[in-house]
């Protein structure tokens, strides 16, 4: 790589001279920065051309992608700085704030921005995305039955899946409040938060495990049913649409320790006079509760309440493992992957998609006008 | 305190606190039984023979009752399987002996094995313990070829292992640069927002915002069309790039929150001894944000090791970079009832983000309450 000293000395070059070393700056930068993307462009191939034989050699070509994945984007930072820095001061100036930011925003627009753009133009064409339908695939979705089901599911995992979530965050967050081991009640109830929807849902799947009436019950549920003098059932399977309550068990199961978090430090911030004050003018905890408390974290409720629904909105893993979408469970994410990558009906799916996000514009709406309101920015 | 209900003598108000606090600590012990007993249920399970998990409950590892044979004999002579049998004190059909018998004084008679050749087995209730625990789950799920398992009848059979070390790998492969990435590139730009002037900075702002709730299943459509046209597909860097694209609004927001919060003048004066952005960046905001950038880089882990629907779509069908999420879903499917297998490969994939979770919380937990909703 070239060093600093091959360019020209800035000390007072005549008019002529210096539009001649900007070129020749600039010409020299372009290098630089070919050379660069040129070396990590390599790197990639090698990488990508290697068969790892056994798990030996799979661990350092590990190592190796991940080095040329944090090394590749330090790099670029590096180098593109560099060549800034050695601009003219003004223009300097100008561009280095898009050196800062622009990776992110064009990252942004690539994965985000322009998808969504996309993603309606194809909403508006048929399966293979030739012919132009209108808007003849929202027609589909809001009138299919498949779709009719999704959404009804969607609909039961926000009514039970965030409610019930709040709920027992709330219930769980002013018990442990109130508990000497509260520490380590609160780290086990957020527990699954660190576990993946996939194992959360092998883990439900045993559960539910269902065996035939005569032998022994292998899962907690039924063993527990059987127990009380009932029969085992397949509950994830049977009685739609409520087996669905089954999978949204998974969802408060996860998110609840979230939502606990949450409204603990929410009730830690409540003034202690306050309770106080309360309780000497002759309330019972009930009423701390309800008339004080509730109210004074009204807010943080809110907030939870919107994440905890986007959160339902979005499930996809858990009914994808647990039932994959069979008796009644699917919902939109999983119709959307369905149509999507099964069905190959990319407008269909596309149209779904774009629903999904229309769901939560207001929520969006909500953001924008908070972040306008700050005088931070 | 000592203003409170001054009506009620001191002892009883003792008595009641006493049982507010049983209360209290009773249900919340209750809870948190609820919450953790599936997953102590799985681990223990990870650790049984497939024997066992097949034949009864993981929770018979605690003492419990059980019928277990005290004598056994073959089948008496002269008995007529057809009819109505008289074994050990007891009549009853055959199919009734095949389900068990049980006896006045509390024991069971059963008939083990076919009309011809059967067995008859004189079972009592007593107390025991199932704690046969193995650790060939583990070497089944881990290892990529096949090897041997035993029986509990003494025979062996042969499986193919579920090679979960190399979906290990891809998953750490996939995980490592997808956190690092995105905090690079979004601190960089919280710096950008919080100490430069620029032309378009609010406008910008205003986007990442805007994006911070978008679904990612809006993205996925189009983005698999680009990858399919830049041969990006079944790549880590696919997987890095669009789990950057993803995590970037809420890391660019979260970092900037915090670092337009730092002390202006320790900036300033840097300035003016004539440190570039560049160098202000790396060898000041950096360090000092280090609290915001494990806040976020735990929680993009997190999120990133346990994703499966990005990792579905964009790696698809390719064995060998598989993670750990799209195997241990697919071994749902493939091997749905071999809980053994099952059990260990879902600890498997829990073994790493529990040990982040455990040992960070503390960050962890910060992040969630300066952070909001990730799309």
């Amino acid at each position: 790589m070239r060093t600093k000293a091959e360019t020209p000395p800035d000390a007072y070059p005549g008019p002529v001279d210096r539009r001649a070393t900007v070129f020749g700056r600039l010409a020299i930068s372009a290098v630089i920065v070919a050379a660069a993307f040129g070396v990590l462009l390599l790197g990639f191939q090698w990488l990508r051309a290697q068969t790892p034989t056994d798990n030996a050699q799979k661990a350092l070509l590990s190592m190796a992608a991940i080095l040329w994945g944090v090394g590749g984007i330090a790099l670029i930072y590096v180098v593109l700085n560099y060549v800034v820095e050695s601009f003219p001061p003004r223009l300097m100036r100008a561009v280095q704030p898009y050196i800062f930011v622009g990776p992110a925003m064009a990252v942004l627009a690539w994965y985000l921005a322009l998808p969504t753009v996309r993603t309606f133009w194809i909403s508006l064409h048929d399966r293979t995305g030739e012919s132009f339908v209108g808007l003849a695939n929202y027609v589909a979705v809001f009138t299919q039955r498949i779709m009719f089901e999704a959404f009804r599911n969607n609909l039961l995992w926000i009514l039970f899946g965030a409610s019930l979530t709040v709920v027992f965050g709330l219930a769980i967050a002013v018990l442990a409040d109130r508990s000497r081991f509260e520490n380590i009640a609160k780290s086990l109830i957020f527990m699954p938060m660190a576990i993946s929807m996939v194992g959360a849902g092998v883990i439900w799947n045993f559960i539910y495990e269902v065996r035939d009436a005569n032998s022994p019950q292998i899962g907690l549920l039924n063993a527990i049913v059987v127990a009380l003098g009932g029969e085992p059932q397949a509950w994830t399977a049977l009685v739609q649409p409520w087996n669905n309550l089954f999978l949204i068990a998974v969802m408060i199961w996860m998110q609840t320790g979230f939502a606990m978090v949450i409204f603990s430090a929410a009730i830690k911030g409540i003034p202690d006079e306050l309770l106080e004050a309360a309780r000497v003018d002759g309330a019972n905890e009930f009423q701390v509760f309800f008339r004080i408390m509730l109210p004074y974290i009204g807010g943080t409720i809110i907030t939870v309440l919107t994440t905890v629904v986007i959160f339902a909105l979005k499930i996809f893993d858990v009914v994808m493992v647990m039932t994959g979408g069979q008796f009644g469970t699917h919902v939109i994410a999983t119709q959307f992957y369905r149509q999507a990558f099964t069905n190959q009906n990319k407008g269909y799916a596309s149209a779904i998609a774009i629903v999904l996000l229309l769901t939560v514009i207001p929520v969006m709406i909500y953001n924008l006008r908070h972040f306008s309101e700050e005088e931070a920015f | 305190m000592a203003a409170q209900a001054p009506t009620a003598p001191p002892r009883r108000r003792n008595r009641r606190r006493l049982l507010g606090e049983f209360l209290v600590n009773g249900t919340l012990f209750l809870l948190v039984a609820l919450w953790t007993v599936p997953t102590l249920g799985v681990l223990i399970s990870s650790f049984r023979t497939p024997w066992d998990i097949q034949t009864s409950g993981w929770w018979t590892i605690l003492p419990h009752r059980e019928w277990q044979v005290v004598e056994e004999f073959p089948k008496p002579e002269g008995v007529d399987p057809d009819g109505i049998m008289e074994i050990a004190g007891v009549q009853g059909t055959f199919e009734a002996f095949r389900q068990g018998i049980e006896t006045p004084d509390g024991r069971r008679v059963v008939w083990v094995g076919n009309k011809r050749l059967g067995k008859i087995q004189i079972q009592e209730r007593r107390w025991t313990v199932r704690t046969d625990f193995t650790l060939d789950n583990y070497r089944a799920v881990l290892g990529g070829k096949t090897f041997e398992l035993k029986a509990p009848d003494g025979s062996t059979f042969t499986v193919q292992g579920d090679n979960l070390i190399g979906a290990f790998l891809n998953s750490l492969t996939v995980a490592v640069p997808s956190t690092v990435i995105p905090i690079l590139i979004a601190a960089f730009a919280a710096y950008g927002f919080a100490w430069m002037r620029f032309p378009g900075r609010r406008l910008m702002f205003i986007t990442v915002v805007a994006l911070l709730v978008v679904p990612l299943q809006i993205a996925l459509v189009p983005i698999l069309q680009d990858y399919v046209k830049l041969n990006l597909n079944g790549t880590f860097l696919a997987l890095w790039l669009a789990h950057t694209g993803f995590g970037l609004p809420l890391a660019t927001y979260l970092l900037f929150n915090y670092i337009h919060t730092l002390p202006r003048d320790i900036l300033e004066s840097a300035f003016i001894d004539g440190a570039s952005h560049f160098v202000i960046f790396t060898r000041l905001v950096l360090p000092l944000s280090v609290p915001a950038l494990a806040s976020f880089a735990i929680f993009q882990f997190l999120w990133v090791w346990n994703d499966y629907l990005v990792a579905l779509v964009f790696i698809g069908a390719k064995p060998d970079v598989q993670v750990l999420t799209m195997r241990l879903a697919e071994m749902v499917g493939s091997r749905g009832n071999d809980w053994h297998l099952l059990t260990a490969g879902a600890f498997v994939s829990m073994v790493l983000p529990l040990t982040v979770f455990f040992s960070l919380q503390r960050y962890f937990v910060r992040g969630l309450l300066a952070g909001s909703v990730k799309g």
